[in-house]
């Protein structure tokens, strides 16, 4: 069963169609990137697909459930971190892992034996005890990474998870990403680093609503006969900004 | 030219610290009349204090900034009245109209939208069919040309530029960058940070900034040449195998993934590329990755900056 089936799935705001009838499926244990222009409906889909946002018309199942009379079932069995939104600054690095480990519903003894596990992988032990304020922007984001998966969620959703962050640490972040996907979890991310496009099985780029294009980055150069994801990011979405008025 | 004939920019040893942290650590450099400079590096760098002190908001523990020939401790009011800045936080009032925030800015510097109007003409003109909407209301675009549009309303003689592309997709960033080039064109100096290296190259000149320090000033292609090995652009399939079995070769001195391909060097200064790369491909054939493809590449920004950040302290 894949990990994330979508059917028509639409969402319209008054007149606006934010999501027009997209349809996506992803396998357990694929890195699959969500691309589009801003604007082009990335947010409204996810948020649909973690269950924050009804649809309109359509369906998804997201980790087997359904999002629209399912969504505190899907919401338990998937991860999020979002550049925006992960951790909280003015709590320590082992405090945010029992508040997000309690918010998961992880028993007390859980909480303890997968926070040291964690803290070990990340060779963060020293400064478990930190507030997470106070620590570089690369390591929050692994550690934002490594507590949405506290839980061992079937798929994570990473919105925009590397921004800002220097390249090395950017390399680093993917590796965390590759060895999640081996173990099976799902992964669904958004970028607007191109070079990490090519790193995804699978993608889709979003315009206006839409699902424009979707394949493995190698049929899509091919598809676009162009030698980069960029170029075929360009080829898609320069139209409809140049028609949007930017 | 006026009394600010001369370096626009002119940054000598300037320090500064927030507590523990510091922020600037003996930043030196000099921007050019007409020049586009790019502050490139990841969050942490410094970019944001820095332009915060030429923009005469903080001021340096020491060493010396010069803005339009003018010392950002003493000359506060001219800079802040001849320079225009864009910060990398939503900037304008959220109640009030795109035109309502556009006459703000004009008024607070002592002129009107009319008399402005010439320069910010390419971008306004975009936004102006949206001139009653409430700044809040916007799509990210649309903000953007807005605040760029109130930073350059008073005619400044020097734009500055915090991150305006961060979090922007891929097509608004190169239309965005087209801007600045057209702005550039009409004459003005203009400083830009971004986080994104790819956007180095559209800069006259950069400065790379990790932790408060300047690792490198130059054109970026002076930037990528200086880099001290020679590269390889190799590719292998299955691809985390390649990685593993690079990682594994025994004069390995770097491989990091680059969209499709993995960038390698060779510790090995004295052997021929012809030979490393005959060598490389008979090691990865040699335990067992298929498609392998080895080729000598020129080596970017992001390789420069990834070597430099092995050599800081």
């Amino acid at each position: 069963m894949n990990a994330i089936m979508v059917r028509e799935l639409t969402r319209r705001f008054g007149r606006f169609t934010a999501v027009d009838a997209i349809s996506v499926d992803v396998a357990a244990g694929e890195v699959f990137g969500f691309l589009g222009a801003n604007g082009a409906g990335k947010t409204t889909a996810i948020k649909m697909l973690i269950g924050l946002l009804a649809p309109s018309s359509g369906s998804a199942r997201v980790a087997g459930y359904d999002v629209l009379t399912q969504s505190d079932a899907v919401r338990r069995n998937i991860g999020y971190m979002s550049q925006r939104f992960s951790l909280y600054d003015d709590l320590s690095t082992r405090e945010n892992i029992s508040l997000y480990g309690g918010i998961y519903g992880l028993r007390d003894a859980e909480i303890r034996t997968r926070g040291d596990e964690l803290l070990q992988h990340l060779g963060m032990e020293p400064i478990a005890d930190a507030l997470v304020g106070t620590l570089p922007l690369g390591w929050k984001q692994k550690l934002a990474f490594s507590v949405a998966l506290l839980h061992r969620p079937a798929v994570v959703f990473l919105d925009e998870p590397t921004g800002g962050v220097d390249p090395v640490t950017r390399r680093q972040f993917w590796e965390m990403i590759y060895a999640a996907a081996a173990r099976g979890t799902t992964v669904f991310v958004t970028t607007h680093y191109m070079d990490e496009a090519e790193y995804c099985d699978r993608l889709s780029i979003m315009v206006d609503g839409r699902i424009a294009a979707m394949g493995t980055p190698a049929a899509l150069k091919a598809e676009f006969g162009v030698a980069s994801i960029d170029e075929v990011f360009v080829r898609l979405a320069r139209p409809a900004t140049a028609a949007a008025g930017g | 030219m006026s009394a600010s004939a001369g370096a626009p920019v002119r940054l000598r040893g300037l320090h500064k610290r927030f507590g523990d942290t510091v922020a600037l650590d003996d930043v030196t450099f000099d921007v050019a009349p007409g020049e586009l400079y790019g502050l490139v590096g990841p969050d942490g760098g410094g970019k944001t204090t820095l332009f915060r002190v030429l923009t005469t908001l903080l001021l340096p523990d020491a060493g010396s900034a010069t803005v339009l020939g003018r010392d950002v401790r003493t000359d506060l009011w001219e800079i802040r009245a001849r320079v225009g800045y864009m910060p990398g936080r939503f900037s304008l009032y959220p109640d009030l109209s795109v035109e309502e925030n556009l006459a703000f800015f004009a008024s607070v510097f002592g002129t009107s939208i009319t008399a402005g109007y010439e320069l910010i003409a390419p971008i306004y003109r975009q936004i102006e069919p949206f001139k009653t909407r409430r700044a809040g209301q916007l799509s990210g675009g649309m903000k953007q040309k807005l605040a760029l549009s109130c930073a350059l309303v008073h005619r400044p003689e020097l734009l500055l530029l915090d991150e305006p592309t961060t979090g922007v997709d891929a097509v608004s960033r190169r239309e965005f960058w087209d801007l600045l080039h057209d702005l550039q064109a009409s004459g003005l100096t203009i400083v830009v940070s971004t986080p994104y290296m790819d956007e180095a190259d559209r800069c006259d000149r950069v400065a790379l900034m990790q932790k408060g320090r300047v690792l490198a000033t130059d054109t970026p292609r002076a930037i990528g040449a200086a880099f001290p090995r020679a590269l390889f652009a190799v590719r292998g399939a299955p691809r985390h195998a390649t990685i593993e079995a690079l990682r594994a070769y025994p004069h390995l001195a770097s491989v990091q993934p680059f969209g499709d391909t993995l960038h390698f060097s060779d510790r090995r200064a004295e052997v021929p590329p012809a030979d490393v790369m005959r060598e490389v491909e008979a090691w990865l054939q040699g335990r067992g990755i298929r498609e392998v493809a080895v080729a000598p590449i020129t080596p970017g920004i992001e390789d420069a900056f990834m070597a430099l950040m092995g050599d800081a302290p």
